[in-house]
């Protein structure tokens, strides 16, 4: 009976460590998870937490501390740059490592590693779009470069000195809830953040609808469908701008009728994981002749999507050589978004298209050779080993051409209509050093020390924006942009023909810029960078209605404050509504109308045009709008059978403009002809069924209906650290650009008077621990449209009661 | 008596090991409580059960009202589908409670099946 009890007693015993230890019967190890000594308690950060410290490292040369305002904004003060840089990595660690390792194990395709085999396709895809191979590229040139190299060195070892203090006791949340542990930074880390960044503003790409559009439309019907020069463009370059001709202007292969635009097939193959074409941003700057101290005011709200942790970190870096305050990104070294003792810098997101994909004819399956220029060239092969947790590594070849990596093959969508291949040419593949841009940013002086650190810059393109102290504006259009005979690009390309390949860049002094205009200011938000007569041809996605407001607003604004900078960047306006309006009143057939659908109608017509959280106008407008044109679209494009992308909304409200009887308007699937009322009034009906029930789930009002949410990097998955129901305004087209996770990821206005006046907020906090205050501080404060006074903190505010705690740093 | 001893003791040993050991060291505290303290199997679990589920109970809510609860709010959420931080703390103070009062079990049983023999 003793021997029993005993045995029944080890077992439970056993059981319950098992259980409570392993994820196997649990899918959390509650024992260890909610051990208060070792688990997610240790976590829980007091209130009154104290981060005085001081830190003894291995690899500190000089004096440096780290002030920490109220806000938790670090303000590193360092005697050698290259400690700076260390610190920052530290910093960065200390209050994001999670975040780190998962953006770039992210980039790298590796979380399957963490999260199991549902995350396979995704690893696939980002080995297969060439990440790693990019990253390696741009770490190459990086490392050339001795300035660049020892910066991230230094940030790399200080993120390194961070993780190996790290008891695990106090590893991030995240760690604990997937069970695992973090591994040490590389330089490569930082290069593939870069290439992150990359893919998400310069990864969208629509060569493979486009080519099913011109397939079932014909070229004429395409082009009318697709430009990319709305009538009403508002270009980033003031128009009037006088460009120089393009020496040698590119001319089409001479196969390009037969082999390009006459395609013999579509193409059935649904790109996944595409990057979200809204990343984009707003930035301006306006001259001294425009503002109330006479000195230039620059302003910059990036649009990503919204994120906790957030993707910025706030910081200020001051060395001998140096003074820069502004936002981070935890993964690379210096300022990013920001602005020095003598000059500010922001960026807007270009836009242009830089990626193209190339049909390739492989020999066999073995995919080693491939046909090119008449003969058959050997493939390189990069084995992708992608390890998965609690289960067998998975093995995926891809095949590198002439042209870069394979993405699409036999062993990659399976959906393939046919045995084909598709290759892809990308900028984001070439080697480069654009964290040298920043390096020179964080130092410049003047528009000089300016144009001297954009040219660095190959990828992402980005509307660069600048103002000095000494009084320039200045905006350039910068990056490598390939030099496109026309209409190259748009769609799929011959894979087999060297003559389709690309014959090098722009010259960067061609590229789009403008330095002190007479219209005393500058603004850029995603629109086409210039009009019709800039002598390149420059495909992208852009758009086109935040431009307007924005330009519209600069232009009547004199004795400009900071004040007025803020609204501006909260402007609800919707131009687009304001144009389209008229039309959809004027063409519905309100004697079709039931009493609640003219009720509806009301809302829409007495509107203000301005998408407020409370209105229930925008809400029906854009149902409204996405409505009519499935209408007009549906049956032309054959919308739902082949992956195919709706026209730009310009495109419709413009060409109706002009003429009512717009031939895409009818059905063609039907006998009679559909009239503009017709469809209209078919649109209202349609919408004002889905506008009903939203109403009984009180969703009807524009912030509910949005939903503003800042979701935790791990989505839905962990939706206990997300932050939803934020009822704030904006959305797509509006100056305010938020829309359900997506829209101003930092806004900032930086006014270069003496001492510089700068404000700023971001929907996050400065933590990325959930169990913490500064995890998500920010967010009412942005959804308020409200912002902070940013401190550029001196040497002699060192026991300014703005200090809240201060770590110092010491080898010894 | 030795009960309220051989709770105070089991506790601070479990507090002691936990700071070098993970947390399992807590059913190593409980083996070690059940075979020292002579005392009935009842007694032996109900004192290694009290002495954690006190420990870590509240230890956590110090640690939660410190943190105005932040965390506990979110970690509740998260794992147990209900926005409460005291449910979240009975949980931490039962599990550690019962996998030190088991353990406590099996360290009693043994030396009964031992001496016994």
């Amino acid at each position: 009976m003793k021997y029993v009890l005993f045995i029944l007693f080890l077992l439970l015993n056993t059981a319950i460590l098992f259980v409570l230890g392993s994820r196997t019967v649990l899918p959390l190890p509650l024992g260890k998870f909610l051990s208060v000594q070792e688990g997610v308690w240790q976590n829980a950060e007091p209130a009154n937490i104290d981060f005085n410290a001081n830190i003894k490292l291995q690899g500190i040369q000089g004096k440096a501390d780290v002030y920490f305002d109220e806000r938790l904004v670090p303000h590193i003060f360092a005697e050698q740059e290259n400690d700076a840089y260390f610190i920052q990595g530290f910093i960065h660690a200390k209050f994001r490592l999670w975040q780190m390792e998962f953006q770039t194990h992210a980039a790298a395709g590796r979380i399957s590693e963490i999260v199991g085999d549902k995350a396979i396709n995704f690893d696939k895809t980002q080995r297969r779009i060439g990440m790693v191979f990019a990253a390696e590229n741009a770490l190459a040139e990086m490392e050339k470069d001795p300035v660049s190299k020892s910066a991230i060195d230094a940030y790399t070892a200080g993120i390194n000195s961070y993780i190996d203090r790290l008891h695990s006791s106090q590893l991030p949340i995240e760690y604990k809830l997937l069970g695992y542990e973090p591994e040490h930074w590389t330089n490569l880390k930082t290069a593939l953040f870069t290439k992150q960044m990359t893919n998400n503003l310069a990864g969208y790409d629509r060569d493979f609808e486009f080519t099913n559009a011109l397939k079932v439309l014909g070229e004429e019907n395409f082009k009318i469908l697709y430009s990319d020069l709305p009538d009403s463009l508002y270009p980033v370059i003031p128009k009037g701008t006088v460009y120089a001709a393009q020496n040698e202007p590119l001319t089409p292969p001479a196969t390009a009728d037969s082999l390009y635009y006459k395609r013999k097939d579509t193409i059935h193959l649904a790109e996944e994981f595409k990057p979200n074409p809204s990343n984009g941003s707003n930035n301006w700057v306006l001259a001294g002749s425009k503002t109330k101290s006479g000195k230039p005011i620059l302003c910059n709200d990036p649009h990503l999507g919204l994120t906790l942790p957030s993707i910025w970190f706030e910081m200020q870096i001051h060395t001998p050589e140096y003074n820069s305050y502004g936002v981070s990104f935890p993964g690379i070294p210096g300022i990013v978004i920001g602005f020095n003792d003598s000059v500010a810098f922001g960026f807007t997101n270009a836009g242009r298209d830089v990626k193209d994909y190339y049909q390739i004819q492989f020999k066999d399956d073995s995919k080693k050779e491939y046909w090119f220029s008449n003969q058959w060239k050997k493939s390189n092969q990069r084995v992708e080993l992608i390890k998965v947790k609690n289960k067998t590594t998975v093995l995926d070849t891809v095949a590198y051409t002439i042209f870069g990596p394979v993405v699409y093959d036999k062993s990659f969508k399976t959906d393939l209509s046919k045995d084909q291949a598709y290759a892809l040419r990308w900028v984001a593949h070439d080697s480069s050093n654009i964290l040298k841009m920043w390096l020179l940013l964080n130092r410049a002086k003047n528009y000089n020390d300016y144009l001297e650190a954009i040219g660095y810059f190959n990828v992402p393109g980005q509307n660069m924006i600048f103002a000095s102290k000494s009084g320039d504006i200045a905006l350039w259009q910068q990056a490598n942009f390939p030099l496109r005979w026309k209409d190259q690009g748009l769609f799929v390309m011959p894979g087999t023909d060297s003559s389709y390949m690309w014959k090098g860049y722009i010259p960067h002094d061609q590229n789009p810029h403008s330095v002190n205009p007479v219209q005393g200011y500058l603004s850029s938000a995603n629109q086409r960078p210039a009009d019709s007569t800039y002598p390149y041809f420059i495909p992208g996605s852009y758009e086109v209605y935040r431009a307007i407001t924005i330009n519209r607003k600069l232009e009547a604004m004199f004795n400009a404050t900071a004040e007025d900078m803020m609204s501006l960047q909260n402007n609800n306006y919707n131009v687009f509504a304001e144009e389209a309006r008229p039309f959809l009143l004027q063409y519905v057939d309100r004697t079709q109308l039931t009493a609640k659908e003219l009720d509806y109608l009301n809302s829409v017509a007495s509107w203000n045009l301005s998408n407020d959280p409370l209105e229930k106008a925008p809400v029906c407008f854009n149902a409204w709008w996405d409505s009519l044109e499935v209408n007009v679209y549906h049956d032309e494009l054959n919308m739902g059978s082949i992956p195919v992308i709706k026209p730009e909304r310009f495109i419709l409200l413009e060409a109706i403009e002009k003429n009512t009887a717009f031939k895409f308007i009818d059905n063609i699937n039907t006998p009679e002809l559909e009239t503009l009322s017709m469809q209209v009034t078919s649109a209202w009906k349609k919408a004002s069924a889905h506008l009903n029930t939203l109403e009984q789930d009180d969703k009807l009002t524009w912030g509910k209906y949005k939903n503003t949410t800042v979701y935790h990097l791990l989505k839905t998955n962990a939706m206990a650290f997300a932050r939803t129901g934020l009822m704030n305004g904006g959305g797509v087209g509006i100056v305010n650009a938020t829309q359900h996770d997506h829209g101003p990821s930092w806004r900032m206005i930086v006014e270069l008077t003496t001492p510089t006046q700068a404000f700023g907020v971001y929907p996050g906090g400065q933590s990325g621990n959930p169990g913490s205050f500064y995890y998500d501080n920010f967010i009412d404060t942005w959804t308020a449209g409200k912002y902070y006074p940013l401190w550029v903190m001196n040497v002699n505010d060192f026991s300014d009661k703005r200090v809240k705690w201060k770590i110092h740093f010491s080898n010894n | 008596m030795k009960f309220f001893v051989s709770i105070i003791v089991t506790a601070i040993l479990a507090f002691s090991m936990g700071y070098v050991l993970p947390w399992w060291s807590i059913a190593v505290t409980g083996f070690i409580s059940g075979v020292f303290f002579m005392q009935s199997k009842l007694l032996s679990f109900l004192s290694a059960f009290i002495a954690v589920a006190l420990f870590w109970g509240i230890m956590a809510l110090f640690i939660s009202n410190a943190n105005n609860h932040i965390l506990a709010h979110r970690i509740s959420l998260l794992i147990i589908k209900k926005d409460n931080p005291y449910l979240l703390i009975l949980l931490t103070s039962l599990i550690g409670g019962v996998t030190t009062g088991v353990s406590a079990l099996t360290g009693r049983s043994l030396v009964l099946m031992i001496k016994k023999v």
